[in-house]
């Protein structure tokens, strides 16, 4: 249903984000992963046609979404798609409802743009669907303002939101990073469940590693505003093959004994003002070789995995 | 709160006023007069008593709602500001809405607009209006469309045509300040991470303009609003004077220059009073507006 090639984006003379490619169905979840500053968020917004928002543009690439190719779409229509077929989930959900109006009606209102409810019949339905979010007192909780309401009920709220017209496709860009850990949970396992109940494609953005592996049914790596690797939830964690993926994978901590040490990865990630030349990776790669430094790694793709790095292709 | 503050800015006012050099007598005295005279018309007047006491019988009777005798005009203080007042009111009152709207208008466009043009148009006229004093503003209006052109008169306050200047020249300013608020406040409330999800939600730029910016921007530009019902008074004043009209500014500076104490403080007091109710209004009206404001509140 949503197809991404070759995306780039620029911002002025920068490019944040190049060839960026995944394809996604009906009923998957693919998650996307990196550091922050890897050029997730930019993906998203490519997606929901909101970069002009920060001053970016799609540069190269294509965005097809159900047979309809996105980059070429005219605004008007476009906002039919936004908050109609493809909902916005987004990580502060403490600044992420407007503070001046009531919960209800800010449902409510992406009830009657697209799907031309009247008013009563919208606030029936953002009623229902709270409920089945498991909001308790839904009908009281309409009447309230976003400061009256935990982070964790806010989120919740913003995922309503972003389902209230029944979109096909949800993104949520790191939905759970500024919630409290037991919440997180709740979220995720929320965010799973829907997808199964509605048959919806979801785009899990995160830097949790950990979140990936239960939730995801594909993944793609980012790094310095590439898509470095990608393949399936098998395949990333057991067959990874970039030192970066594999070193992600090894920075998760599970049940850890005593005295044993959270790996990180040296170095820092690299600013788009200094992307190092070739594989952007490879300052901070412990198996770079010389043609690292010299030569952008081109994409490699296997049966159900796409990887860029010269080790790869050295071995194959 | 009210009672407190009413009552320095009370203690203030009598201060200012008679430590002004001079007094009412000399207004009173036909010229020749002995100093018996004039020592007769002091004690009649209570102006012979220690500061302190006359502060007292005059904070006493302004709680009973007598605001006393005037000492030169010789009519009840309460009678000259019920006259005059009703004109200041008028000419604050259309002042204020010309300055509100215009400014509220002239800020949204240029925050919204992107037109190099118009950018540099309205910066121009913002540092302009926030610069040029009222009262040389009021004589280049005159000059240009009184006396050159005829179109208004250059004093009085016979007909409508006569408000059109003072208006003009009390607004200009208040229009420079409200749009430059109103631009910053409608900027900053674009830069919320609410206005993602807007977008996100599919609403159009239109809506989410009237339906979510502006009342994020009307917060700060009601406060500037209610602390400017007091600046728009005191424009009032010299305004008043230059155009020649009736209206508690008049009255102030006449009382003023013939030393008559309780117009005075009586004018001075309906002032102060003006801009506790700004700030009062303005207080309510945050509340309106804002649902965690009242929560605060309450
Ligand atoms: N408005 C912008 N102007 C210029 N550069 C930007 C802008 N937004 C993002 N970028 C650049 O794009 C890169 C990727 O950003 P983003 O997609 O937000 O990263 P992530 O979501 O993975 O943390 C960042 O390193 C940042 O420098
Ligand atoms: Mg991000």
């Amino acid at each position: 249903m949503l197809d991404v090639k070759n995306l780039a984006v620029a911002f002025g003379d920068i490019e944040p984000l190049s060839s960026v490619s995944f394809s996604l169905k009906r009923g998957e979840i693919l998650g996307i992963v990196g550091e922050s500053g890897s050029g997730k968020s930019l993906t998203a917004l490519s997606i929901i046609g909101l970069l002009h928002l920060q001053g970016g543009r799609i540069t190269r690439g294509q965005i097809t979404f159900e047979g309809q190719e996105l980059t070429q779409l005219a605004e008007k229509d476009y906002r039919k798609l936004r908050g109609g077929r493809i909902g916005l989930i987004t990580q502060n959900p403490m600044t992420s409802l407007d503070p001046l109006q009531k919960i209800g009606s800010q449902l409510d209102s992406v009830i009657k743009l697209h799907l031309g409810f009247s008013q009563a019949q919208a606030r029936e339905r953002t009623v229902e669907l709270l409920d089945s979010l498991r909001i308790p007192d839904a009908a009281l909780i309409c009447e309230r303002y976003p400061h009256q309401m935990s982070g964790g009920m806010k989120q919740r709220i913003v995922i309503a939101m972003a389902l209230a017209a029944d979109p096909d496709l949800l993104i949520a860009d790191e939905p759970t990073t500024a919630l409290d850990v037991t919440v997180q949970a709740q979220i995720i396992m929320l965010l799973k469940k829907l997808v199964k109940e509605r048959d919806l494609a979801l785009i899990l953005i995160t830097h949790d590693m950990s979140v990936v592996a239960q939730t995801c049914d594909k993944v793609v790596v980012m790094y310095a505003g590439r898509a470095i690797e990608q393949g399936s939830v098998q395949y990333i964690f057991h067959g990874a093959q970039h030192p970066y993926t594999q070193a992600l994978i090894k920075c998760i901590p599970h049940g850890l004994s005593k005295g044993q040490k959270l790996t990180g990865i040296r170095g820092t990630v690299p600013t788009v003002k200094n992307y190092p030349k070739g594989c952007a990776f490879h300052p901070r790669c412990d198996r770079a070789i010389a043609i690292c430094s010299q030569q952008q790694p081109a994409l490699i793709a296997a049966s159900d995995a796409v990887v860029a790095c010269h080790l790869v292709g050295e071995s194959a | 709160m009210l009672i407190p503050v009413s009552i320095a800015i009370s203690m203030v006012v009598f201060m200012i006023v008679h430590l002004l050099p001079g007094d009412p007598i000399d207004n009173l005295l036909r010229i020749g007069s002995s100093p018996e005279d004039r020592a007769l018309m002091v004690a009649k007047y209570g102006l012979d008593q220690p500061l302190f006491t006359q502060y007292f019988l005059w904070m006493g009777a302004m709680f009973q709602g007598d605001f006393g005798q005037a000492i030169v005009l010789r009519r009840p203080v309460i009678d000259l500001i019920g006259q005059n007042l009703p004109y200041s009111l008028v000419l604050g009152g259309l002042a204020f809405a010309f300055s509100s709207i215009v400014g509220m208008l002239l800020g949204t466009v240029s925050a919204v607009v992107k037109n190099p043009i118009l950018e540099r148009f309205v910066r121009g006229f913002i540092l302009l209006g926030s610069t040029v004093p009222g009262f040389w503003l009021a004589l280049l209006l005159i000059l240009a469309f009184s006396v050159t052109l005829g179109w208004f008169p250059v004093s009085g306050a016979k007909n409508w045509q006569s408000l059109v200047l003072p208006v003009l020249t009390i607004g200009f300013g208040g229009v420079a300040l409200v749009a430059r608020v109103t631009r910053v406040a409608l900027q900053d409330a674009m830069r919320e991470d609410f206005v993602m999800l807007l977008h996100a939600k599919g609403l159009s730029p239109g809506v989410i303009l009237i339906k979510h910016l502006i009342p994020h921007a009307l917060l700060p530009v009601v406060t500037i609003l209610a602390l400017r019902i007091g600046w728009i008074l005191g424009g009032a004043v010299t305004v008043e004077f230059v155009f020649g009209r009736p209206g508690l500014g008049s009255l102030l500076i006449r009382a003023i220059g013939q030393r008559d104490y309780p117009v005075v403080q009586g004018c001075l007091l309906m002032l102060a009073l003006a801009v506790m109710i700004g700030t009062l209004i303005g207080d309510l009206a945050q509340a309106s507006l804002d649902p965690r404001v009242r929560e605060n509140k309450s």
